[in-house]
């Protein structure tokens, strides 16, 4: 499995002039994705090899999905709007080479012994 | 129907929470100061909650926005992270947004007590959403501090909403806000099932 260490560098980015591919030509004008996503929502590599071809954006999602992480940490190392990001990873959902999942099975913001998790957790910050 | 199935071992649960308040108040250093990397940003399309000056047309009156998010991570555990989600301040709007109020365990609204009014919509919003926050006085270096009852009342928060002091830059101070929120997520009850949520906003003169 590839890591997503170096794929910064391959974004086609230039410090001045900003992303050198305008965002709607990577998704092809597509705005919607073909698979639902959230910000929030969990993407990662399968490890399986793609079934079809990929663009160099698609290669570049791929590499950042080598662990776990969500689609808003993928659009903003891409610098690409979410819209743009969650297209170009639901193409990478198609050809099965990443798996999604939604923001946390727990849809319940007030189950108590998660909020005590995440108090727990903030206070050994301070 | 997508593949979610049997997929909870391999991630974490995200939890979000949002950073509000008014242009320049110190949304995005708040999220630099408690993350755990530097904040990131994207921009998202969102559809506006239907809230408007002149807006009784309901659904028809929605509109779909490209808006900038700042973002920050916590984790806390193996299984669980924190989002923080705030925007570079273009907008004093931004939070009517349903997608991001969507799953978010509670807000935190930031004041600048120079510019009070800054923070009226978002107080609002949150109070007709019933998302439950606190409000945070971001204590600038030389700015004339208000008491906290002083605050409280010119914003007529409800005594149930916290009402804590900090200092944006520190994530000590910062974080201890982010802790104050989850002790009053835990103290209060949850915010009623609401499937057509009514919005209110522009209620405060």
């Amino acid at each position: 499995m590839t890591t997503a260490g170096g794929a910064h560098q391959e974004t086609w980015l230039d410090d001045a002039a900003g992303r050198l591919v305008r965002p709607y030509t990577v998704s092809a004008g597509r705005t919607r994705p073909t698979h639902p996503m959230e910000l929030l929502s969990w993407v990662v590599a399968t490890g399986a090899p793609p079934r079809g071809r990929l663009e160099p954006d698609h290669d570049v999602a791929l590499r950042l999905c080598g662990v776990a992480t969500t689609v808003a940490e993928v659009a903003a190392r891409m610098r690409l709007p979410a819209a743009i990001a969650k297209v170009v990873l639901a193409d990478l959902v198609a050809v099965g080479a990443v798996r999604t999942r939604p923001p946390s099975p727990v849809a319940d913001p007030t189950d108590r012994p998660i909020l005590e998790k995440l108090l727990a957790g903030l206070q050994q910050r301070l | 129907m997508p593949d979610y199935s049997n997929d909870s071992d391999w991630t974490p649960n995200a939890f979000k929470v949002l950073i509000a308040g008014g242009f320049g108040v110190g949304k995005t250093t708040f999220i630099a100061a408690t993350s755990e990397i530097p904040p990131l940003s994207t921009e998202e399309l969102l559809t506006e909650a239907g809230v408007g000056t002149d807006d009784l047309t309901g659904v028809e009156g929605k509109t779909t926005t490209t808006v900038a998010l700042d973002f920050g991570r916590i984790t806390i555990d193996s299984e669980n992270m924190l989002y923080l989600f705030g925007t570079p301040g273009q907008d004093r709007f931004w939070f009517m947004w349903d997608e991001l109020c969507h799953g978010a365990l509670g807000a935190v609204v930031l004041v600048d007590t120079r510019r009070l009014p800054d923070c009226f919509a978002a107080v609002d919003f949150f109070e007709s959403r019933h998302m439950r926050f606190l409000v945070a006085v971001n204590e600038f270096d030389g700015t004339h501090r208000y008491d906290p009852p002083e605050v409280r009342a010119a914003l007529s928060l409800r005594p149930e909403v916290p009402l804590v002091m900090c200092d944006a830059r520190h994530p000590r101070s910062a974080t201890a806000v982010l802790v104050a929120l989850l002790r009053h997520l835990m103290l209060t009850d949850p915010p009623p099932v609401s499937a057509n949520p009514s919005i209110e906003a522009g209620s405060r003169a």
